[in-house]
């Protein structure tokens, strides 16, 4: 964009931000409606929303609306900064992820050299979040989902990135522009036309990674620290109005994000063989797009399907099978690409 | 890792649920037709009913309410002293309060209850739900055909069919 156009610094800037502020309520608007509203209600053999608008489309920005007009409740022994600062901790690390994500050859926000590990850091950025809204709301129910969600998001990092760096490994890259190209130049068995979508070779890798994004953005199996029959909602209890709007976007935002770092690092990102150049700037976001709900569907199925793990067992899944299938995962990658 | 099988099978379920279409009505838009016997609406055919109170006073919720009065009718035949009988002045219904138990209905040895599928009787204030012996009268309309009899069935006496 920049190369092509000749904006100066503070244009291309402004675009950008505004870009990324459009993207996250937007995907989460449809992650929303397309898997939360309607796939889940299909998977239960109901129809969901089919009310506001056709098929219940715009049964979402009607709920939006009702947050904003609720009153914004304070808890009385509430930390009032911290209480009010922590959504938009939330937000920010959804929003900051965005920042990496490619779109196209050139339609990044910034094409960092690490993005992956700036990609990883900054979802983890959402953990402090949790803990400041479970700790300021003065509730008990707050406090145990928020170190509840501490606890599982500290356990599941490590799978998620050991299972990213496989694909590191791979691509011999940390820059998520880097790993689109090494997926788009690749040859799987020789095989080369169609690139190399490391799905493939990193089968495991994605399955660890999604695994580890469901932890993340805490879903079902992974809710314990929402786990509505016993915390009611966990930090999120003592939340209404605009600031619960606000941890809402940040899920479904979030989700969108993981799935684009998904579909970025096994999916081979805005890279659809056979389209280069001008026009893969132009296809690439509706490629990533595409991906990206693919990626999503399995994300929201498994959320779906499962009911919720046990806190022991939680932990037991993470420490006993995924890190050490992580391990040997990057054992065997790291062997293959000095061998190979 | 035994429990894999396990969760990939529960996988196939949702995923075979989801493409298959959903069980729900849109209920406003499409309608359902009750079964046969629902049990809906009660109706009251007046000129059967001899305000014997039965129904009232069987009504586990008290939900009936009967006035009635004592009244002259010319003799059945030429002669004879004239008859007594009993005129409902008063027969409601206060769905608020029924369970639709039907007890009432069976308790009738009049055949004056009878049993309606409509269910489309909601009310914006709870004093409508108060159904006066006219309404009831209304509901008649509703009510279906009895069901005919099983094969062999024994008939009984002075009955129509």
């Amino acid at each position: 964009m920049t190369a092509a156009l000749h904006l100066a610094y503070w244009q291309t800037t402004t675009i950008k931000v505004l870009v990324v502020m459009g993207v996250i309520p937007l995907g989460a608007l449809v992650l929303a409606y397309v898997f939360l509203l309607k796939m889940m209600s299909h998977m239960q053999s109901r129809l969901g929303p089919m009310e506001a608008g056709p098929h219940g489309v715009l049964q979402l920005l009607a709920d939006a609306g009702k947050f904003l007009q609720k009153e914004d409740v304070f808890p009385e022994r509430a930390d009032r900064a911290v209480f009010a600062l922590a959504p938009v901790v939330v937000l920010m690390s959804a929003f900051l992820l965005y920042v990496v994500i490619p779109a196209g050859p050139r339609l990044t926000v910034s094409n960092l050299d690490t993005g992956v590990f700036f990609a990883l850091a900054v979802s983890s950025l959402s953990v402090l979040g949790v803990l400041m809204a479970g700790w300021s709301s003065a509730n008990k129910y707050s406090l145990i989902g928020a170190l509840r969600a501490a606890g599982q998001l500290i356990a599941y990092e490590l799978p998620l990135v050991l299972g990213v760096v496989g694909v590191v490994i791979q691509a011999g890259t940390m820059s998520l522009q880097g790993i689109v190209q090494a997926q788009a130049h690749g040859a799987l068995l020789g095989f080369k036309t169609l690139g190399e979508p490391y799905i493939l070779p990193q089968a495991l890798g994605f399955v660890l990674f999604i695994v580890g994004a469901q932890a993340e953005l805490t879903q079902t199996p992974f809710d314990m620290p929402l786990a509505e029959t016993e915390l009611v909602a966990g930090y999120m209890v003592e939340y209404t109005g605009f600031r619960f709007l606000f941890f809402f976007m940040a899920e479904f935002g979030t989700a969108f994000a993981f799935a684009a770092i998904g579909a970025t690092l096994f999916l081979g990102g805005w890279y659809v063989p056979g389209v280069h150049g001008t026009a893969a700037d132009v296809l690439g976001p509706f490629v990533l797009g595409a991906k990206i709900m693919l990626v999503s569907f399995f994300i929201f199925w498994f959320r779906f399907t499962y009911p919720r793990f046990r806190e022991d067992q939680l932990q037991a899944v993470a420490w006993k099978y995924l890190i050490p299938l992580a391990l040997v995962n990057i054992l065997v990658t790291g062997l293959l690409k000095v061998v190979v | 890792m035994a429990e894999l099988p396990g969760l990939i099978k529960g996988l196939g379920v949702t995923l075979r649920t989801m493409l298959r279409p959903a069980v729900t009505v849109q209920y406003p838009h499409e309608k359902e037709t009750p079964p046969t016997r629902s049990r809906g609406v009660i109706a009251l055919k007046e000129e059967n009913c001899t305000v014997c109170m039965l129904c009232a006073r069987s009504c586990p919720d008290w939900c009936i309410y009967i006035e009635g009065h004592k009244d002259k009718a010319p003799p059945r035949r030429e002669g004879g002293k004239p008859r007594t009988i009993q005129l409902l002045d008063r027969f409601d219904i206060d769905y608020g309060l029924c369970m639709y138990c039907g007890i009432c209905v069976e308790v009738c040895p009049f055949d004056a209850l009878f049993w309606s599928p409509e269910y489309e009787y909601s009310e914006v204030s709870i004093a409508e739900l108060l159904h006066d012996k006219e309404r009831l009268g209304d509901w008649m309309k509703t009510v279906p055909e009895p069901l005919a009899l099983e094969a062999g069935a024994e008939v009984k006496k002075g009955a129509k069919n």
